[in-house]
């Protein structure tokens, strides 16, 4: 039984052989051979025919129902403040590979106790990132002395349970070249050596203002929340790779919706399988159906020359061969001068060009020719 | 203390605000202040502003004192007698007008009962709130509003009779309705407006129901007979325009029947109606290519040699003719000067537009539609007291779009023309339905305005009974005759050699971008370079240097301006359009070379 199988590798793919290994296991050798010869046929009835346009099938099958999306945010109910980029706006922000997104946001899966809910308040509160800014009360420069005088909130201290000792070494680790003066309920803080400028104070005091005291950093906001029958946190604010060296985070399942970051961390397969997700959500979103092959075509070109590149002339577009099809897309004269300063030769071997100069595309009835072999009697 | 500001610009301060603005608006409306200040108490701070500079938007309002109106029955008789006129009534102190900041001090009721001790002042009249043609929307404010702005809009689109002197007029662009008529269900604004004079439909039968779908989605059904009784005919006007226009050097345009030997010279028979000046004789059937007015022109550029021998046969015909797809009567021959003293020619064309599949018509309340099928009398379906309908409306219309006013003014005609008297249909201040459903009941109809059907080709009696009554309804000047358009072979533009654009040129339908795309989505490929052969041509290219190389065809050789005659030289099919960008390439320096090889 499993030579005859095996006569089909590579003919069927290994999911389809698997399953017909598992269910016609029992079968005998005749009509084994018949359910693999039937589903063999089923298999190339489905193939994608040559010369199908698929690019363009998928770009119309996107595009089309994009024409209907809205141009909404959706907004968390309760929580300051927390809403996404749905709609037209984040597709965008996903096809064109946009490094800065307009609102990053994680999703992170839990280990058990806290999955089940357990203390997982105090958990994302100390996921939240916390600046020295938001804790000080009032920073002050000290003219006379030339230092940055802080004075810190005393109950917003306790919230995040924290003392001023640890916060001035907080400090003093992220900010070099300074001396600190630590009296309680204040920190002094002179620049060293130097004649200092008041400007350069100015700027010291506002580097002061971000100097990170705890939790992730870029995780802005978070929100535990229950998602089926357990429960996860939501942050707005995005730090794969921290997140993922947390102890209590499922590694496995959190995610970001920052491609780039997934890319980083993960991989570019991660990086394209993010693409899919991420659009397929903002489709459904808006309960429009679109089949997830044509996002799929996306996706793979996209991240075929394994980086993530944007459906923009930078990106994908700047890697076709064609002048002139590059030229037919954006900014023409740039790519006409580029290409006559080389002396590029467009072979005319995709569609735009040969719409351009009026010649049969090669897609579908274009691709077949008719050729006649004269013989040997007319010539030669 | 509060502040006070003068058109934004601080000016001092006032202890009292409240009592102060109080003292301003008396002033005001004793006429010590100009009645055109508007004050404004922000009660919050106390602020004042006062505001007198220009572009304010402001409207007129019954002054209340103590819950009465100042406006009472004593000026109303006076007014009616023209003792007083308005203007007297604001000096008064009786009407001000308000702008939108001091209305936010206001409290305004709209009807005299409403009106409390809080009351500041009292509406004129609600219909105040609507624009002229809005107004003229009877039962308004049982519409929704979005229908009533549709609705007042396709008024203004609504053919009749625009000004009475149009037979002396010469405007572009001109439909008159034939049979216009008075509204039926009319409002106050009718009156206002001298609507008589200048009205814009024509009152009909309207039957809701639907029919063989040929009226579905917003379209409408139209009584053939009708028409033949002359609904909805109109006729078309448009000038046609030629001027003696003076060149340097003591040239002219000349207006008259242009000899054999100028340049450009149509047929003769072209010029069969111009008589002995050059212009058109009134009530001559012109059609596509006939000459209106037959005028030369001086040659365009003087060599210097020619400028002493100024022959007529150096002259260009630039006569005024008959554009493509258009025919008419001429009905009106007017000769002038313009500013510049020069000879002015005005000839009006009439054409007759009878109403036909296609053609734009509109109730009072947005609820426009185009024929879809125009029906022969006898095919109609008709009442049980033999009435046949001059329009059928579908009723899917109705629901979505809520326009109950649309409904309201079919049982409103239908008493209007069963009585003989007009419906009063003011928004806000209508004849009640109630009233109507009354009437109508002892005029011997159902009272909810629902009669019994037969169709009309086989005499059945349908199933279930049709609301039928009668409404205002308006055409609008948006026909087909002036729209329709195809093209199979045409003008193509001179730098592109692609077909033209727009039916004034007789242009040809564009396969966009999104339309190609299409062809490729289904791979049909050489469908696709057939659509684009428009502007196809065959260019000799050489084989050596790749440029496009020139074929004299009356030494019928063929030769490369770089390789010169010793190469070979290939025919190439390309379209216009790419042979137009390699030459400017070439224009910016690039050498674009084509380098060819069999296909197979």
């Amino acid at each position: 039984m499993e030579s005859s199988i095996k006569e089909y590798e590579g003919k069927l793919p290994k999911k389809v052989l698997n399953d017909i290994r598992a269910q016609a296991a029992n079968l005998p050798q005749a009509k084994l051979k018949k359910v693999l010869e039937l589903a063999l046929g089923e298999y190339k009835k489905a193939l994608v025919c040559a010369g199908e346009s698929v690019g363009l099938i998928s770009a119309e099958s996107i595009g089309e129902p994009g024409t209907q999306m809205t141009l909404n945010t959706f907004h968390f109910a309760g929580v300051a403040e927390m809403n996404v980029t749905m709609g037209l706006p984040r597709i965008i922000e996903i096809l064109d590979g946009m490094k800065d997104i307009n609102t990053p946001m994680m999703e992170i899966y839990l280990k058990k106790p806290y999955s089940q809910g357990k203390g997982i308040r105090e958990l994302a509160l100390a996921l939240k990132e916390t600046l020295l800014g938001e804790v000080a009360s009032e920073f002050s420069l000290n003219l006379v002395d030339m230092t940055i005088d802080i004075a810190l909130d005393k109950e917003k201290i306790k919230d995040i349970g924290m003392t001023g000792t640890q916060i001035s070494t907080a400090i003093s680790k992220q900010v070099k070249s300074v001396t600190i003066k630590d009296n309680k309920e204040a920190i002094a803080i002179k620049m060293k050596g130097k004649d200092d400028s008041l400007n350069d104070l100015y700027k010291l005091k506002e580097k002061l203002k971000d100097v990170h005291l705890k939790g992730v950093k870029g995780i802005t906001q978070v929100l535990p929340v229950r998602r089926g029958e357990e429960y996860i946190i939501i942050t707005a604010g995005s730090n794969m790779n921290d997140v993922l060296q947390l102890d209590d985070a499922d590694v496995f399942r959190t995610t970001t919706n920052n491609i780039f970051e997934i890319e980083k961390v993960l991989g570019i397969e991660a990086a394209r399988q993010a693409i899919i997700n991420e659009v397929y959500k903002v489709i459904e979103s808006q309960g429009l159906n679109v089949d997830m092959r044509h996002i799929m075509l996306v996706a793979d070109t996209m991240c075929t020359s394994g980086t993530v590149k944007g459906i923009t002339r930078y990106g994908v577009v700047s890697e076709k061969s064609s002048v002139l099809a590059r030229a037919s897309f954006e900014t023409p004269i740039k790519h006409i001068l580029n290409a006559a300063m080389l002396g590029e030769i467009d072979e005319l071997n995709s569609v735009v060009e040969n719409v351009m100069i009026n010649q049969p595309i090669p897609i579908g009835t274009g691709m077949p020719r008719l050729v006649t072999k004269i013989g040997a009697g007319s010539k030669k | 203390m509060a502040e006070v500001y003068l058109n934004g610009k601080f000016v001092g301060e006032v202890d009292d605000s409240a009592g102060y603005i109080g003292k301003l608006r008396d002033e005001r409306r004793k006429g010590i202040m100009p009645s055109s200040i508007n004050f404004y108490l922000d009660k919050k701070s106390g602020r004042i502003e006062v505001e007198s500079s220009r572009g304010r938007a402001r409207r007129p309002l019954i002054i209340v004192r103590e819950g009465k109106p100042l406006l009472t029955d004593r000026h109303i008789k006076q007014l009616e007698k023209n003792e007083i006129s308005w203007s007297d009534l604001v000096k008064e102190g009786i009407i001000e007008y308000l702008d939108a900041s001091e209305e936010e001090n206001a409290l305004v009721a709209f009807f005299e009962q409403d009106l409390t001790h809080e009351h500041s002042h009292l509406e004129i009249t609600p219909l105040n709130m609507l624009g002229y043609c809005t107004a003229l929307v009877p039962y308004g404010n049982f519409n929704q509003s979005t229908r009533l702005n549709a609705g007042s809009k396709n008024q203004k689109q609504a053919l009749g009779i625009y000004a009475s002197n149009y037979a002396v007029r010469m405007d572009m662009d001109v439909n008159l309705l034939h049979y216009a008529q008075v509204p039926i269900v009319e409002t106050i604004m009718h009156e206002i407006t001298e609507y008589g004079k200048h009205p814009a439909g024509q009152n009909i039968v309207v039957a809701v129901m639907s029919y063989k779908g040929y009226n579905m989605e917003d379209a409408i059904i139209i009584n053939k007979g009708s028409i033949d009784r002359g609904f909805g005919r109109s006729t078309y006007y448009r000038p046609s325009v030629a001027e003696e226009l003076r060149y340097s050097g003591g040239l002219m345009d000349e207006v008259s029947i242009p000899d054999k030997d100028v340049k450009g010279y149509r047929s003769e028979k072209d010029y069969r109606y111009l008589e002995d000046d050059g212009i058109i004789y009134p009530e001559s059937k012109v059609a596509e290519g006939d000459v209106i007015i037959g005028k030369t022109s001086p040659p365009r550029f003087l060599s210097s040699m020619e400028e002493y021998n100024l022959a007529s046969s150096t002259r260009r015909e630039s006569s005024v003719t008959m554009k493509h797809g258009e025919k008419g009567v001429v009905d009106f021959v007017m000769l002038t000067e313009n500013e510049e003293g020069n000879k002015l020619i005005q000839v009006r064309l009439r054409d007759q537009r009878i109403p036909e599949v296609g053609d734009k018509f509109t109730s009072r309340h947005g609820q426009k539609g185009v024929v879809g099928l125009i029906v022969p009398e006898a095919d109609m379906p008709f009442s049980a007291s033999g009435i046949k309908p001059d329009l059928i409306f579908s009723p899917h219309g109705i629901p979505s779009r809520m326009t109950m006013a649309h409904l309201i003014e079919l049982v409103g005609g239908k008493v209007g023309a069963l009585s003989g008297r007009l419906i009063n249909g003011t928004t806000f201040d209508a004849e009640p339905e109630d009233k109507l459903r009354q009437e109508l009941k002892e005029l011997g109809f159902r009272e909810n305005g629902v009669e019994t059907f037969y169709n009309g080709e086989t005499g059945e009696q349908f199933d279930s009974q049709i609301f039928v009554g009668n409404m205002y309804y308006l055409k609008l000047k948006h026909l087909v005759a002036n729209k329709l358009h195809s093209r199979a072979r045409g003008p193509i533009q001179l730098l592109t050699r692609q077909p033209t654009e727009g039916r004034a040129k007789e242009g040809g339908l564009r396969l966009g971008e999104m339309e190609k795309d299409t062809f490729v989505a289904h791979g049909a490929s050489l469908l696709l370079k057939e659509r684009f052969d428009s502007d196809r041509t065959i260019v000799p290219v050489c084989e050596g240097c790749g440029t496009i190389a020139i074929r004299d065809e009356y030494k019928e050789k063929t030769y490369c301006p770089i390789c010169g005659e010793n190469t070979e030289v290939s025919n190439v099919e390309i379209s216009y359009a790419f042979k137009l960008i390699l030459d400017e390439f070439k224009s910016l320096g690039l050498y674009p070379q084509m380098k060819l090889k069999s296909k197979y």
